[in-house]
């Protein structure tokens, strides 16, 4: 599905700045694998994500999905193969537009844009049964302006965008780390819900190990830009934190009080 | 000072609010829609003007060339859009560069720096002679009414279109954009474009209101037309959320302008001095909400905190 090739990213090259973000990053996915993402602060677990988006271009390497090299094609034509979630609530949605518009024009990722109209009826109706699903009561709220949402909605209606066209490949940036702890834990519900019912290949990073064991069933631990633990099934399933921990503190890594606490 | 002559001048202040209204409209798209602040538009008016006044002269009907006035703002977009998305110039700089080649452009386009056209001679859709006195179909006041109606009603519909959707989410978020497939650039580009086209187009119409189209008549035009966007949403924005409603109350925030510029000079204020007081009033009507959130944010106190105290 995904395989990313000895990918290198440097931001800032020949600067004081310099900062050496993905170091020969090997990953390869497998059809419906659900992979959680866990590492220290600058591990480059985002980098990852955002090389794969496309939001830059990489100084080496080769980004495939489902055969097609992608390395090379921008961020917006990549969008057809990909739904993403951000960290930032405000990142994902148009803070102007309402609910019912952000869904429709998330429908249309990777299609050309006419001008024919933007939202139909029969759309409508279908968004209001989707919202209706996420039970926040938001199918009463459609044409509400996506601002006048607080974090959380803007997060499970971005869940909602990010897959109603459905994604080869589903990117999840921590997009619960800004949430408080009861509403982090229903969106991460929720996507785990949405990946398994339409069997998304997901990458999901998270500073909370207990999740990154709970959910999916792949786990990788990133360190200095590149992959060092990869576990999955029976095995991961077995694992402790105490474990994860552990395994950090051999490749040098220091934990820090966010993943020591959750 | 008698209120006649106020009262005389005020149809004449209505029909320029109008024209200048769908100028105002070009620059909501910019600077609301898109979320970029764009120069360029000081040099289409005055392309506007220059381009439909030479196509007349040269015999050419007057809707086509008005129609020729709009593809060359189209143009004129299109080249701060390049500079902006294709060169990675910032989009103020870009709007710079493109207004001041166009200084040129329009010398170039009239052969001196002003070209007048005679009412008399030419079928002009639009004059300061056709105002009073004139049948309702040959009105100025009603025919430019009727175009900024249909303008806001195509504008309307164009942003319930996929592709206006896609340009309001860019202007909005332009990450989300391009997470949902849309070409920011090009979305970028075509708002420019449409913006720009509706500037001259509005350049066209106030050149032939005038009777001459001058190169620097598009001096200053950007602050006009902020000055028309930020009254209209001060005036409106409580009562008009719709976005037909919206394009309508800079339209009419336009007029209101006008008609306070009228009251100014009625008033005998120096005329030289309109420019500044235009810049001020834009200045502190942008500066209202930024003031509101740093300076006037009420920091509630419970009232049971307070009985206890």
């Amino acid at each position: 599905m995904l395989e990313i090739k000895n990918v290198y990213k440097t931001f800032n090259p020949g600067t004081v700045n310099e900062k050496v973000a993905l170091k020969g990053l090997n990953l390869t996915l497998n059809d419906g694998d659900f992979v959680t993402v866990i590492g220290g602060n600058g591990a480059g677990k985002s980098t990852m994500l955002n090389a794969v988006a496309g939001v830059w271009p990489v100084d080496m390497g080769k980004i495939i999905i489902d055969g097609q090299d992608i390395t090379r094609l921008s961020e917006h034509k990549r969008a057809k193969y990909i739904g993403r979630v951000f960290q930032d609530p405000m990142m994902g949605t148009a803070a102007t537009m309402g609910i019912d518009e952000n869904l429709a024009l998330a429908a249309r990722r990777g299609e050309g844009r006419s001008l024919r109209t933007g939202i139909t009826k029969k759309e409508r109706e279908e968004y209001h049964e989707l919202l209706k699903s996420l039970g926040l009561g938001l199918e009463d709220r459609m044409t509400s302006k996506v601002g006048l949402l607080s974090g959380g909605q803007r997060q499970a209606v971005t869940l909602l965008m990010a897959t109603l066209k459905k994604p080869k490949l589903l990117l999840l940036d921590e997009h619960t780390a800004a949430l408080d702890p009861k509403t982090a834990g229903k969106v991460l519900e929720l996507s785990d819900k949405i990946v398994h019912e339409h069997n998304l290949t997901t990458l999901m990073i998270t500073h909370n190990m207990r999740d990154a064991i709970k959910y999916g069933n792949r786990l990788i631990m990133m360190h200095e830009g590149h992959i060092i633990y990869d576990v999955r099934g029976e095995e991961k399933s077995h694992l402790e934190v105490s474990d994860l921990l552990l395994r950090f503190e051999q490749a040098g890594g220091e934990a820090n009080d966010r993943m020591i606490l959750s | 000072m008698s209120i006649t002559t106020l009262i005389n001048a005020l149809p004449g202040a209505l029909a320029q609010g109008l024209i200048w209204a769908i100028m105002a409209i070009g620059v909501y798209i910019t600077f609301r829609i898109l979320n970029v602040s764009d120069l360029t538009v000081d040099g289409t008016l005055a392309l506007g003007g220059a381009v439909c006044i030479m196509c007349m002269v040269s015999g050419m009907n007057v809707w086509l060339s008005m129609l020729c006035a709009f593809g060359a703002g189209l143009l004129a977009g299109l080249t701060t859009g390049l500079f902006h998305t294709f060169m990675g110039i910032p989009a103020i700089l870009a709007g710079i560069l493109t207004q001041l080649s166009l200084y040129s452009v329009n010398l170039k386009i009239m052969g001196k720096a002003n070209q007048a056209i005679n009412v008399d001679k030419y079928d002009l859709l639009v004059s300061l002679r056709y105002i009073k006195g004139v049948a309702l179909q040959k009105n100025t006041i009603f025919i430019v009414a009727m175009i900024v109606v249909v303008l806001i009603a195509v504008l309307y519909w164009f942003f319930g279109t996929e592709l206006g959707c896609s340009i309001r989410a860019t202007g909005c978020n332009g990450n989300m954009a391009r997470a949902q497939g849309i070409n920011t650039n090009f979305t970028t580009v075509l708002g420019l474009m449409l913006s720009n086209g509706l500037v001259a187009f509005s350049g066209a119409l106030l050149s032939q209101y005038q009777g001459f189209a001058d190169v620097q008549m598009g001096r200053g035009a950007i602050v006009i037309g902020l000055a028309a966007v930020v009254i209209g949403e001060a005036v409106f924005s409580k009562i008009f959320r719709n976005f037909a409603l919206k394009l309508l109350s800079v339209a009419i925030g336009s007029i209101i302008y006008y008609v306070v510029m009228q009251v100014c000079i009625w008033f005998k204020i120096d005329t030289d001095l309109l420019k500044m007081l235009s810049a001020i009033i834009v200045a502190v009507f942008l500066a209202v909400p930024y003031w509101k959130t740093k300076y006037f944010t009420r920091v509630t106190v419970k009232k049971e905190e307070k009985a206890d105290a």
